[in-house]
């Protein structure tokens, strides 16, 4: 009686996280296609890369008319935080075989925190495979439609659209901004980093510079 | 390396990390080094990203004041702890009205 309990609860959170993080796939279709991309390229990467930081990290360098090599290995270096994800989750998700394979898709930011949130497994279990589905559904739509409509609507900059790919990483980062502690010096010295540097390499390589940063930080 | 090739590699890359990590034995997370560098990599390419996007242009260091103005509408939307897509909306509308205000 309890364990149902647990899991309606479960399946409420994760598909109010699901529905109204996937609206973002909106803001993802429209920094695609202000950056160069086609429909399809933004669509092949919600569908297969799946995972929102990488995908703005992407298209964000490839608008600046970054180096392309570098742009892909910026989008590696923040999809490595769901490695860590995926240890946390192996416990709970208890996934072999196909199944691992199909779970190992959704190991993003949102379902881990939905998942690792719930009182018991069985309803972690619920919790994730619900974030997963509806994140994955909406997130998809709407990058269809957010890229559909912005190349249809001429020059994206008349609406401001060229600044929602750098909010989007603000609003990720806020939490981490707002709990404190090393994080926002660590911030701040990456950009002036990234900032310092940009006169003397081509793009994509100053915001790899910055994770100089991290080694300092760890270092003291 | 054209734009579907870096495409290619983004999202077999990015599959490929996530697996890694449901299939790891567990004493790997255990390392409190590899926790911590996990924790602050992302802070600091964000931060980065951020930086870049809104203040360099072809190389670069630009203030573009309809961007600024964008941002600073997000960290108030932020602030007041605005939804989200609420965030990016303001911050998007913003942009557009200086741009207009400022021909």
């Amino acid at each position: 009686m309890e364990e149902t309990t647990h899991r309606s609860a479960a399946v409420r959170d994760g598909l109010g996280v699901g529905l109204a993080v996937g609206l973002s796939g909106l803001a993802f279709g429209a920094a695609a296609i202000t950056a160069g991309l086609s429909v399809p390229q933004a669509c092949v990467l919600s569908l297969l890369a799946f995972t929102g930081a990488s995908q703005f990290a992407l298209t964000g360098a490839v608008g600046a008319g970054g180096d392309l090599a570098a742009a892909a290995l910026g989008a590696l270096l923040l999809g490595g935080r769901n490695t860590l994800y995926g240890l946390r989750l192996a416990d709970l998700l208890r996934v072999r075989g196909p199944r691992r394979l199909l779970a190992a898709q959704g190991v993003i930011d949102e379902t881990t925190a939905v998942t690792l949130a719930q009182p018991t497994p069985e309803a972690a279990r619920t919790g994730f495979v619900t974030t997963f589905a509806s994140l994955y559904v909406t997130w998809n739509l709407t990058t269809l439609a957010g890229a559909y409509g912005t190349s249809s609507l001429g020059d994206p900059g008349v609406l401001g659209l060229d600044v929602v790919g750098p909010v989007a990483f603000l609003a990720i980062l806020w939490p981490r901004l707002k709990a404190g502690g090393e994080l926002p010096a660590l911030a701040a010295g990456a950009a002036v980093i990234a900032l310092c540097a940009t006169p003397f390499f081509p793009p994509g390589v100053p915001v790899l510079l910055s994770a100089v940063a991290v080694l300092v930080v760890m270092a003291r | 390396m054209t734009l579907w090739w870096a495409i290619a590699v983004v999202c077999a890359g990015c599959y490929a990390l996530k697996l890694a990590g449901l299939a790891a034995p567990r004493r790997v997370l255990d390392h409190p080094t590899v926790r911590r560098f996990a924790e602050l990599v992302p802070v600091a390419l964000l931060a980065a990203l951020i930086a870049v996007q809104m203040f360099t242009e072809d190389g670069a260091l630009r203030f573009d004041p309809a961007r600024a103005a964008g941002l600073g509408a997000a960290v108030v939307a932020l602030l007041l702890r605005a939804p989200f897509l609420v965030v990016l909306a303001a911050a998007a509308a913003v942009t557009a009205l200086v741009r207009i205000v400022l021909g």
